[in-house]
């Protein structure tokens, strides 16, 4: 809101390109076209194919669903090591019940979900009852976690799996499904972004220009249309991928528009401040601890699922690809910043950076080193941007 | 050579087109204290930051002049090489260090990598007692009170053969007491022949201890006087640029029966159980009264006020009588759903969340009241609520979306006192409302103050600047090592009496001395 005594009418700032590229968001997208790009050339196309970009996204589920739960952790200010012993046991204790005991999916699904919040409120309570630092609580969790795993499938893999629990991570939704969710994404986007720009011209806040609103309408139309098609030129949306959208969905939606994540926040960029603003802090810690506990008992059964079988090095180092994804997408270690959005899109392009070098028969620990320096200087990228404003 | 040590001459700063100075001169004589004064936002720190080489020679414009030689430094290493040291309002000692390892971070005695610790403990010593500091060299930094680790950071300065010493805003968090020992030690330096330039907002300190003032207005000088020759309303006339008749807009405002006391109230160290710093407190509240209090930093009034308000960590024991009710407060919630709120003491720490902005900021412990369906927020009359508030006390910010650590001190506070007043709180507690904040902001808080007893607001009031609390308050409780040694009536109250009461003299001593002068209820209630 300009408070200079100006006249109410709408305040737009100029489209142009510097416009595009400060926002955060389109960087990222741009650098992941530009992976992608990459990849095209170096595979000969096949990169591109659908079979393979559905596969991809496929892929990238089980790192995306363990970010957009990373990264209410990151934006508390506190991290979770233990992500991917979590998601390694769950996924195994999913293995268990369905393979040895013989439940069906449903009651092994309910059950992995449940543990999943037990295990993720074990540690919001040892970082926000008896305050010791999240680093340690969830560094001693997946030392913990993994042991156990090991413990209970005595070193054995888990399979095979029911063909019910397999559907999940490896079934598709009909075609038809794909393109309703086109339109669902076209309308919701329209409602929201004309619903706010009409708000903060209300309020006489400076908005974007709206060619630019319409172009994110247009565009988000075109990329969903463009990836329902791919999708269902192969065989369909990918179930798992479903999954991933809409759990990004609502905890975008509890981010940025709710109570609850406008506290998150505001922990995350302060504590003390946010105490004292009569925030029950602790309660905050657990509840998302929580959350991310589920998402890793989601992220566990897809992962399960999809490889129709519980092993005990599943989800290892998958923390780190979470939080490297948390991190591209704009988020600050230092709390108080991130988005669902951004760690999503983070995720993709550390799915890509596997998928693509995998399709190229690079050894795998290329992709470890080149994983690594992307992280280093997209970071890197991202403060030195700021330093210069 | 010429009588000054420092000339700055025509010095230009810019900040992407927005000119921070423009045109600034100092001068400052050989061994004299040099006052430079001027609201927040003036151009006193960003001067300071380009003498002392934190905006390195290029990144401005204009000739700085140190001992007859143009200066080109380019980093605060190489200031401090020609003798500039600057002592920064947030002090910069490493907690977990000695005060010896302190003072010597970055110039260690020793050779070969090694460290002569005997040497720099010897050095330590000669350097504590100049500024009359009496401890032990190996103590911790993070142990010493905030006015003995002002201290360290002016032997640090000399022990590094300063000639000029830039000491900004040194007694904001100093007690009265403290301040005497610094004006006692600056009196010392200027003896020895060491060069200062004090950044203050004080003026009582200011026309006390200086010499010369220069006084600095939106980024130019306004004018360079001796302190002879000007008084308090003058200077305060040249640096707000209007004439302030009375620093403190007193109101008269009804005030009506007790709703609030607090009855035995004992609060511990959160850290050492053994330590009380609450003995026995026990005090009543009027409906609009204003309360102020007063007493040396260290006697226990925020720990006081901070429980009450549910958010010292320490452990608390007492009761507390709300409304005829008696009621418990466990945290800050608590005390905002009973209708008392407080802005914090440290700003900075436990009032603004840095990188958020001024709308979230202000709205942050009343989300509930824009509860929609599914908690949703609901942004629109969240806006209406923080459009009013911007106008009604005037805060003055670029946008509400911006972050508001981009805001002036006194704004940020206007910022912090709005979230509080949405509480719509019967009891608003202010510790400390007006430090490090700009004259003209001070002047529109007090207003705000009296416009909010006047509406049956209490108030409770902390603060360490006795002329606010005579200006401001009703009745004055002073502190004393963690008791309240007297409840006074603001009527005759004069600042010595004030002040005998919190260096802990006997009442019977106090009494007899003021009795005729004012009503005196001493030990309470």
């Amino acid at each position: 809101m300009q408070l200079s005594k100006s006249t109410s009418s709408e305040k737009e700032k100029k489209l142009g390109l510097g416009v595009i590229f400060k926002s955060k968001m389109a960087a990222i997208l741009i650098a992941t076209a530009a992976i992608w790009v990459l990849f095209t050339f170096l595979t000969d196309g096949n990169f591109l194919t659908t079979r393979n970009l559905s596969n991809l996204f496929r892929q990238m589920s089980i790192t995306g669903v363990l970010a957009i739960g990373m990264v209410f952790v990151i934006i508390l200010g506190e991290i979770d090591l233990s992500a991917g012993s979590t998601l390694g046991l769950l996924g195994g204790i999913a293995a268990i019940l369905n393979v040895w005991f013989g439940f069906s999916a449903i009651p092994t699904v309910v059950i992995t979900l449940i543990l999943g919040v037990i295990m993720g409120a074990w540690n919001g309570y040892w970082i926000a009852f008896r305050n010791v630092p999240s680093f340690i609580v969830t560094l001693a969790s997946m030392l913990v976690f993994r042991g156990v795993l090991i413990g209970i499938t005595g070193g054995n893999t888990v399979a095979p799996l029911t063909a019910d629990f397999k559907a999940i991570g490896q079934a598709y939704l009909p075609t038809v499904v794909g393109y309703i969710l086109v339109v669902i994404a076209i309308v919701g986007s329209a409602y929201l972004i004309l619903g706010n720009r009409k708000n903060k011209i209300k309020y006489n806040i400076e908005v974007r220009p709206m060619a630019l609103d319409v172009l994110t309408i247009v565009g988000i139309g075109v990329i969903s249309l463009v990836l329902v098609l791919i999708l269902n030129d192969y065989q369909g949306f990918p179930i798992p991928v479903f999954i991933m959208l809409l759990l990004a969905l609502i905890l975008a939606f509890v981010g940025t528009k709710t109570i609850f994540g406008r506290r998150i926040y505001g922990i995350g960029g302060n504590r003390d401040a946010a105490r004292l603003s009569g925030i029950n802090v602790k309660k905050h810690i657990i509840v998302i601890y929580s959350v991310l506990g589920l998402l890793c008992a989601v992220a566990g059964i897809l992962l399960t699922s999809r490889l129709n079988a519980g092993s005990v090095s599943a989800g290892q180092n998958a923390e780190m690809d979470a939080i490297a994804s948390c991190v591209i997408g704009g988020a600050s270690l230092a709390g108080g910043s991130g988005t669902v959005a951004g760690a999503l899109v983070g995720a993709l392009v550390m799915a890509s950076i596997d998928n693509g070098m995998s399709m190229m028969n690079t050894p795998t620990f290329w992709q470890y080193i080149v994983k690594g320096l992307i992280l280093l200087i997209a970071v890197w990228m991202d403060i030195s941007s700021k330093n210069k404003k | 050579m010429s009588e000054y040590i420092l000339e700055m001459r025509d010095i230009v700063k810019e900040f992407f087109g927005v000119k921070a100075l423009d045109g600034v001169t100092l001068k400052v004589k050989k061994g004299e204290i040099h006052a430079l004064c001027g609201e927040n936002g003036a151009g006193k720190s960003t001067l300071m930051k380009v003498l002392s080489g934190e905006h390195p020679a290029g990144s401005y414009s204009g000739k700085i002049i140190f001992e007859g030689k143009e200066l080109s430094q380019t980093s605060i290493k190489d200031s401090e090489s020609v003798g500039i040291a600057i002592i920064h309002q947030e002090l910069a000692l490493i907690k977990q260090l000695s005060i010896a390892e302190n003072i010597f971070l970055g110039n260690e005695i020793g050779a070969r990598g090694l460290v002569n610790f005997s040497e720099q403990l010897n050095k330590t010593n000669e350097l504590l007692n100049r500024v009359k500091l009496n401890v032990n060299p190996l103590t911790r930094a993070g142990d010493l009170g905030i006015g003995h680790q002002q201290l360290v950071e002016i032997a640090k300065a000399l022990s590094k053969n300063a000639k000029l010493l830039i000491l900004d805003e040194p007694s904001a968090s100093l007690s009265e007491g403290e301040v005497e020992v610094l004006m006692g030690i600056l009196d010392d330096l200027r003896r020895d022949g060491v060069t200062c330039i004090y950044i203050s907002h004080k003026l009582n300190e200011v026309t006390r201890i200086c010499d010369n003032v220069t006084v600095i207005r939106d980024g130019s000088t306004i004018g360079q006087v001796p302190i002879s020759e000007i008084d308090q309303d003058k200077l305060v006339q040249m640096m707000v640029g209007r004439e302030m008749k009375n620093l403190f807009p007193r109101e008269e405002h009804k005030i009506g029966e007790e709703f609030f006391e607090i009855k035995n109230f004992n609060v511990l160290d959160p850290f050492n159980k053994n330590i009380k710093r609450v003995k026995n407190a026990s005090f009543t509240l009027r409906r609009g009264e204003i309360l102020g209090i007063s007493g040396l930093v260290g006697s226990g009034r925020t720990e006081m006020v901070a429980s009450i308000y549910g958010s010292f960590q320490g452990q608390k024991s007492g009761e507390i009588y709300f409304e005829g009710k008696k009621i418990d407060i466990k945290n800050p919630n608590d005390a905002l759903s009973k209708g008392i709120a407080m802005v914090p003491e440290d700003r900075k720490k436990d009032g603004i969340i840095a990188g958020m902005s001024v709308a979230k900021n202000m709205t942050m412990s009343n989300l509930v009241k824009y509860k929609r369906p599914l908690n949703v927020i609901d942004k629109d009359k969240e806006m209406m609520d923080v459009l009013k508030f911007i106008d009604e006390i005037k805060i003055k910010t670029a946008s509400t979306e911006l972050a508001i650590k981009n805001l002036s001190g006194g704004n940020q506070q206007k910022v912090i006192l709005a979230k509080n007043l949405l509480a719509e709180p019967k009891i608003l507690i202010l510790d400390e409302p007006t430090r490090g904040i700009d004259v003209g902001a001070k002047y529109e808080i007090y207003k705000l103050i009296f416009k909010l007893a006047k509406q049956g607001i209490s108030i409770i009031m902390v603060s360490s600047e006795l002329p606010e609390v005579l200006g401001i308050s009703d009745r004055v409780l002073v502190m004393n090592e963690g008791e309240i040694k007297a409840s006074l009536e603001n009527n005759g109250l004069t600042q010595e009496m004030i002040m005998n009461y919190s260096v802990g003299k006997k009442n019977e001593e106090v009494s007899e001395s003021y009795s005729e002068e004012t009503k005196t209820s001493v030990g309470g209630i």
